[in-house]
């Protein structure tokens, strides 16, 4: 690997870890959206910063970016007040008017500033190792300094207030009862999610920011039920979703934000379908079982019913479970089968007995519906 | 009125909370005196979850005022305890039902300090008192309504306040659950504590309280069970409808 190759890897992973963290409190909070409005909302920040202090490099301009973000929430908490439009469509009504006007403000001011819609909606990572900043002697990608930066005060926050992110976002009712301002603490979070997103955004693009924020979290919401391990493998996953997809956009080829971003999806997929208790496959697989268990509890309960009647004889045959049960032939098979593996029932040619044990089982079940 | 309120451990004057204009809370007044097992009951509208968190400043208050021990809840928060509605919050998050009981103790840790050994050995007691003991690791999607429940009364207890407020703890829950919340309110009362619970099932109101708010946008009667609860005086709350629910005590 050259320099620049690692250079570029260091910036996106250092920008998927800065997004999974706030991300995953995004997440809990089902406000995903969010991220979607205060990543293009930024752009009015940086616009109004640009115009004031005639600076693009100025560090200042963050500030800007986060008073942009900040005010996306409290234009959209407005609009929710009213009580006449709910919150999606108040995100969905106030971000494009901040986004819009921040375009207008470009294109009437800044004619001579080339504004490329694939910049803004992609970024261009394959640059990041062009723009360099000294810094202690040593000549660093910018991106590396301003990513890393955003990405130990995400750290510092959250492992200092991770007590109350929980609380507020478990139960804001009590985080307000027991004197923890939720609205302090969303606030924090919504500046969190502006500065990472600004930052982000000079590298990756408006839409792997989406990603980065939502997707990692959204897959290890699936893959734990520890909220500080939901955290990590966000991170986790948003780093290796970056790094995959680099090497995917240059064997093929294409824009690396984008197929990072398609890691993202492809990451979130994978862990919908295989997580071990809340995937796809593992629904599947717990509903057949139950299938299983409760076709053997029909069957004993159908032999103990009939047991030392006068139509034994033909009730309690293999054979006649396929008209009774309604089964196939070959689910009748299996089932007895099963019920064979636990020692509930005995075949013995065609005739189907219960043991002991299958009817303890059957009086069991009997006795309980 | 000149009343003494630091007498009480929770006294309500003439306190009015509207939602657009509209009264849902209709200047009450209730004290509650120190050790009372109180029911709020009332209609469906009555406001008796919003008296609730009116009193905790978390719905605003149009007017009037609300003591503990004769100070503002601000300067008491720690004395308080509040056990909000179960569907108040997200089960499916990831955290366990020890987790969620430490977090009756933040209030007394403070910001940014960590839980410590000392807090963790209060939930597991707290959990202990609910009969949750076993259930200290558990997901708490994976918990029934009434395990649910009775997280939350713990979280409370872990709380260790002085004064107790419950939004409808036995709001669908099953026999165990009900039989172990009450055993925990009787106990808190045992202890000196004040407990004052939003409840629904006129019935177990003489059973399980001493004393009874009868609520219904006004305070309709407030005082012992054995004083207040009387035909006369549910008529007033509820309307006709009440002799369909009394008819067991005619």
């Amino acid at each position: 690997m050259t320099q620049s190759q690692i250079e570029i890897q260091v910036v996106a992973a250092l920008v998927a870890a800065a997004c999974a963290i706030p991300g995953v409190f995004l997440v809990l909070r089902r406000s995903a959206l969010i991220s979607d409005a205060i990543s293009h909302t930024v752009l009015l920040g940086i616009v109004i910063g640009f115009m004031l202090l005639g600076d693009i490099e100025n560090p200042l301009l963050i500030v800007f970016a986060a008073g942009a973000g900040v005010l996306t929430v409290t234009l959209s908490e407005l609009l929710l007040k009213t009580r006449r439009v709910r919150e999606d469509a108040a995100i969905g009504l106030v971000f494009p008017a901040l986004f819009s006007i921040a375009v207008i403000i470009i294109t009437q001011n800044f004619g001579s500033i080339h504004i490329d819609v694939d910049a803004v909606l992609l970024g261009e990572l394959a640059f990041a190792p062009f723009n360099r900043v000294d810094i202690i002697g040593s000549s660093l990608p910018r991106g590396v300094v301003v990513m890393g930066i955003i990405l130990i005060a995400n750290l510092i926050a959250v492992a200092v207030f991770y007590k109350e992110l929980k609380l507020a976002t478990f139960d804001a009712g009590l985080a307000a009862a027991l004197g923890f301002s939720p609205a302090l603490i969303h606030y924090g979070l919504m500046t969190s999610v502006s500065v990472t997103a600004v930052g982000a955004f000079d590298h990756v693009g408006s839409i792997l920011v989406i990603a980065l924020m939502i997707a990692p979290p959204a897959a290890a919401y699936l893959l734990t039920d520890r909220l500080a391990r939901m955290i990590a493998y966000s991170a986790l996953i948003g780093i290796a979703a970056a790094i995959s997809g680099y090497w995917i956009a240059r064997a093929l080829n294409v824009n690396i934000s984008g197929a990072m971003a398609t890691m993202t999806g492809i990451f979130f997929v994978a862990a919908l379908m295989f997580a071990p208790e809340r995937g796809l496959i593992a629904q599947v697989i717990r509903r057949k079982r139950r299938g299983e268990r409760f076709a053997v509890e029909m069957l004993l309960v159908h032999l103990r019913r009939h047991e030392g009647t006068s139509d034994e004889e033909t009730e309690n045959t293999l054979g006649h479970l396929t008209d009774e049960l309604n089964w196939s032939p070959r689910y009748a098979h299996q089932t007895v089968k099963r019920a064979q593996r636990n020692g509930y029932v005995q075949l013995v040619s065609d005739a189907l007995r219960l043991t002991d044990q299958g009817r303890t089982m059957a009086s069991t079940l009997l006795a309980v519906r | 009125m000149t009343k003494d309120t630091s007498l009480y451990p929770i006294a309500v004057e003439d306190l009015t909370v509207a939602y657009h204009e509209e009264p849902v809370l209709w200047d009450v007044d209730v004290t509650v005196p120190a050790g009372a097992l109180m029911a709020i009951v009332g209609p469906n509208g009555a406001g008796k979850s919003t008296l609730i968190k009116a009193m905790l400043g978390l719905v605003p208050r149009s007017a009037g005022h609300v003591h503990f021990f004769g100070r503002s809840y601000a300067e008491e928060r720690q004395r308080v305890a509040y056990v909000p509605q179960r569907g108040s919050v997200d089960w499916d998050f990831p955290t366990n039902a020890l987790d969620v009981v430490m977090m009756g103790r933040y209030g007394r840790i403070g910001w940014v300090k960590r839980p410590g050994k000392a807090d963790r050995a209060v939930a597991h007691e707290a959990l202990e008192m609910v009969g949750m003991r076993d259930f200290a690791s558990r997901q708490i999607s994976q918990l029934s309504g009434g395990q649910q429940q009775r997280v939350f009364l713990a979280r409370a207890l872990a709380q260790d306040a002085d004064i107790y407020l419950m939004d409808e703890p036995f709001q669908g829950v099953d026999a165990t659950t009900e039989h172990a919340i009450v055993r925990v309110l009787k106990d808190l009362q045992a202890r000196g504590r004040t407990v004052v619970v939003v409840h629904h099932d006129l019935e177990t109101v003489p059973e399980y309280f001493d004393h009874v708010l009868l609520l219904n946008v006004k305070a309709i009667a407030n005082g012992r069970v054995e004083d207040v609860f009387t035909p006369e005086n549910l008529r007033a709350a509820y309307g006709g409808r009440v002799d369909l629910l009394l008819k067991q005590e005619a």
